[in-house]
């Protein structure tokens, strides 16, 4: 709890500062705004924090985006597929991915670095070659409407993202610190060999992870096709996963594995998205934004590392 | 007291405080030259304190070190090497991406070439060899410590020390993973140094080995001196009473009371690193069987295939009469066989969860609605077997790695108890454990197998194989090459088996 202690503060801080310098950092507007964003990232985010409590990492979700996000343009407005269906193929299919990864990772056993990596150039290529490199849109978004209420609109003036998130971090919120599943993962990322001499098919354990990753950044996928209407190949989600990976270890997920909540990740992501939004406010030169995340995070774990090692030392001498 | 030797280290009522402990108090440590100092005692009695205040790692609250009679502060570990004090600890510190003369002259490395500090490889080399020769190694310097045995690696920091003219060898627990010929040979090479002026401070649980090499030995209990004993008051009574304050009563187990015997079959086991051998043995239900033989010698390959971890190539396992298939340790666990892995951090425990999670682990499934688990009801499981195992730790939330040796293993055992067991294998149990923690451990085994549990233990230890077991199967490179009765229980007997019979001694490399 301390972890998400000291983050949750730093969020209160910044929150605090920025809304004194820049009042219209509470205006409805940009609030609403934030929530949409922090919705969109968040359920990723979640998604490759459940990877690095495993000790893994996924690097492909930004190309994931591109390339699912290319295919739903194709699904809804080339082949004029019911939207209901050509959701289910993108999630099956992000899921799938996932799976593939998984399996890579536990059973001809590459590091997840690498799998992942590939699958960040691969899947980007893709996605560029299907497209000819040309950006692909949804145009008016006839015949599908509803999917683009779903995805961009609101209810009581909360944006649907950050409603989608809400269920689903409480989802895993409840699997992860809750269920059977959550503790066999979390043992797996501290202990794999200890916890596959428990009995547990810790194989089946880890690939799961990397299912769920991809499918939540097939949810993630959707959202953000839509947020932007038009997908160019080349860019859109570009340095994605890297938000997601820095929401989580921000959060308190430890790359080495086992450690890391759901809260955690969404704070972990909050912060990143008021930063970004705080550059913007306090008129910072928006070129600084990714230098400024890069401190925030160093920063963070700095403190982290350090409060880690007081409470080592206390352990020891106890 | 042997007041011919000069006293060459005294250490005078050293006092070292952590948070909530007194670790030590005043404690006084005085090392002849030419001696061999044993420093016994329970985990925490303060061993490894006072050695790290030698070391110059921890610094003391009060108290003085007198080198040579003359009052010494250590503030750090390069300080005491300059002092002439070579620590080896338990984990040896070593590299094996380098050779032998690499790891002596680490730091240290000859140099050519002025600025450019190119290391000089041929004078590293000669300056190595008369450290291998006197510790009679008959090895290269270019040797890469990849290739060398745990001994043989124990070796090349022995000589390191003295190539850094170590006077005073701090040796921690030396023989924890070493088979009992290397163990002898380490024994002498010990008094081999001793016998040219180099003294020993020696850490072991095991009270046989202090027997053979030490001329001294010095107690410590719950920070404490408890007393010394000189050369001819050395005996196994003397030293237990030294660390446990009492006598030991019934510190092995009694033999089993009825067996049923072909409960537990083995069948023409094949695993991946003895190919060409077979592997079939029966245990009976009710008794212990031990595996006795050198380190290397299979027992751990053999219980990791029966665990399901490493595929047999061939082979089958019968349980009361029926065949199993294990693919997995989820298998094995299903049909009620488990395994007390040898390196317990790393296999049996997840040593930064809590003592309830470890212990619920294999068992989480049954105490869920829902997939949910019900947290209640875990800690009440592990609580009640915490205190049927007698662990000591302040409740069931304690994380696993602050618990004691000996209780991070009863812990491990927990786990199992809680669900069922029908055979359980017990890979070198009491590893670095203290004496007290053995003797328990020891009578849950006996209390297991009265319930009709067949328990398998694989030990390196002579004395503990023949003192728990009710039948012994000795194995040499992935044979068995025979079993005993308990009334042909010999130490020479299984020595011969265990080194292969008819065939010498052989150096294990």
């Amino acid at each position: 709890m301390r972890k998400e202690m000291g983050i949750l503060i730093m969020l209160i801080v910044m929150c605090v500062v920025v809304s004194v310098v820049n009042p219209n950092f509470l205006s409805a507007t940009n609030l609403q705004n934030n929530a949409r964003l922090i919705g969109m990232f968040g359920i990723f985010g979640i998604g490759t924090g459940v990877v690095i409590m495993t000790g893994g990492i996924d690097l492909s979700v930004g190309s994931v985006f591109a390339l699912f996000g290319i295919l739903l343009t194709y699904m809804l407005t080339k082949w004029h597929w019911p939207w209901p269906l050509a959701v289910i193929v993108t999630l099956a299919g992000t899921g799938l991915l996932g799976l593939f990864h998984g399996l890579l990772v536990t059973k001809v056993k590459i590091q997840p670095f690498l799998v992942t990596l590939c699958g960040l150039l691969f899947y980007r290529g893709l996605a560029r070659y299907i497209a000819d490199d040309q950006s692909r849109g949804f145009g008016y978004c006839q015949g599908f409407e509803t999917l683009q209420t779903l995805t961009t609109g609101k209810m009581l003036g909360v944006p649907m993202p950050f409603i989608f998130l809400i269920v689903i971090a409480s989802g895993m919120w409840v699997v992860l610190h809750k269920s059977v599943y959550g503790r066999y993962l979390l043992a797996a990322g501290r202990n794999e060999e200890a916890t596959r001499f428990s009995g547990i098919n810790t194989t089946r354990v880890i690939t799961s992870a990397y299912v769920i990753c991809t499918f939540l950044a097939g949810i993630s996928t959707i959202l953000f096709a839509f947020y932007t209407n038009s997908i160019a190949p080349s860019s859109h989600g570009n340095f994605y996963e890297l938000y997601g990976i820095a929401a989580a270890v921000l959060g308190g997920c430890s790359l080495r594995g086992g450690q890391g909540s759901v809260i955690g990740i969404l704070i972990g992501t909050t912060l990143i998205l008021v930063l970004r939004n705080l550059v913007n406010l306090l008129g910072i030169p928006s070129s600084l934004d990714f230098a400024m995340l890069g401190i925030v995070i160093l920063i963070g774990v700095i403190i982290d590392q350090v409060l880690q090692r007081r409470k080592i030392k206390g352990s020891h001498r106890s | 007291m042997p007041t011919d030797l000069p006293l060459l280290l005294q250490m005078q009522g050293i006092e070292k405080s952590f948070p909530g402990v007194k670790a030590l108090d005043k404690v006084d440590l005085d090392v002849y030259s030419c001696q061999v100092v044993a420093l016994i005692g329970e985990n925490g009695a303060g061993k490894s304190t006072l050695m790290n205040i030698l070391g110059g790692v921890l610094q003391p609250d009060a108290g003085a070190i007198k080198i040579n009679g003359k009052t010494t502060v250590i503030h750090n570990v390069s300080e005491a090497i300059k002092l002439g004090i070579g620590f080896i600890h338990q984990e040896l510190n070593v590299l094996d991406n380098l050779t032998i003369a690499g790891n002596v002259f680490l730091g240290r490395e000859p140099l050519r070439l002025g600025p450019l500090k190119i290391i000089d490889s041929d004078r590293i080399r000669k300056r190595t060899q008369p450290y291998l020769k006197r510790l009679s190694l008959d090895l290269s310097p270019d040797t890469p410590l990849s290739e060398l045995s745990i001994a043989h690696q124990q070796m090349v920091e022995i000589a390191k020390a003295l190539s850094l003219n170590a006077s005073i060898l701090i040796m921690d627990e030396p023989t924890s993973s070493l088979t009992l010929s290397e163990s002898r040979r380490l024994f002498d090479v010990i008094r081999q140094l001793r016998d040219n002026g180099v003294s020993i401070i020696y850490i072991s649980h095991r009270l046989s080995e202090v027997k053979e090499c030490a001329d001294r030995v010095v107690g410590l209990r719950d920070g404490v001196n408890t007393g010394s004993l000189s050369r001819d008051q050395i005996t196994h009574d003397n030293m237990v009473k030294l660390m446990i304050g009492r006598q030991l009563e019934d510190f092995y187990i009694s033999p089993a009371a009825n067996a049923e015997s072909g409960y537990f079959c083995v069948r023409n086991l094949t695993t991946s690193s003895y190919p060409d051998c077979k592997i079939s043995f029966e245990a009976a239900r009710g008794q212990i069987l031990g595996f006795a033989g050198l380190v290397g010698a299979g027992r751990s390959e053999m219980a990791r295939a029966i665990f399901g971890v490493d595929r047999p190539l061939a082979g089958s396992i019968y349980l009361a009469g029926k065949e199993l298939q294990i693919r997995s340790p989820k298998d094995a666990v299903k049909n009620g066989i488990y395994l007390m892995p040898e390196d317990r951090r790393k296999s049996g425990l997840i040593v930064e969860m809590t003592v309830s999670e470890n212990i619920t682990l294999p068992n989480l499934a049954n105490l869920t609605v829902a997939g949910l688990i019900k947290h209640n009801e875990e800690k009440d499981i592990a609580w009640a077997q915490c205190k049927k195992l007698n662990i000591k730790t302040p409740s069931s939330e304690t994380i696993a790695e602050n618990l004691s040796g000996g209780n991070q293993q009863k812990v491990v055992l927990a786990k199992w108890l809680a669900i069922d067991p029908k055979v359980i294998i017990f890979d070198e149990p009491t590893r670095g454990i203290d004496v007290g923690a053995k003797s328990e451990i020891y009578h849950l085994m006996r209390n297991l197998t009265d319930n009709g549990v067949v328990v398998i233990i694989i030990s390196s230890d002579m004395e503990e194989i023949l003192g728990v077991s009710d039948r012994i199967a000795v194995m040499h490179e992935g044979k068995i090459t025979g079993q005993l009765e308990r009334k042909q229980f010999n130490e020479e007997t299984i020595m011969r088996l265990a080194v292969g019979e008819g065939v010498n001694e052989r150096q294990s490399q």
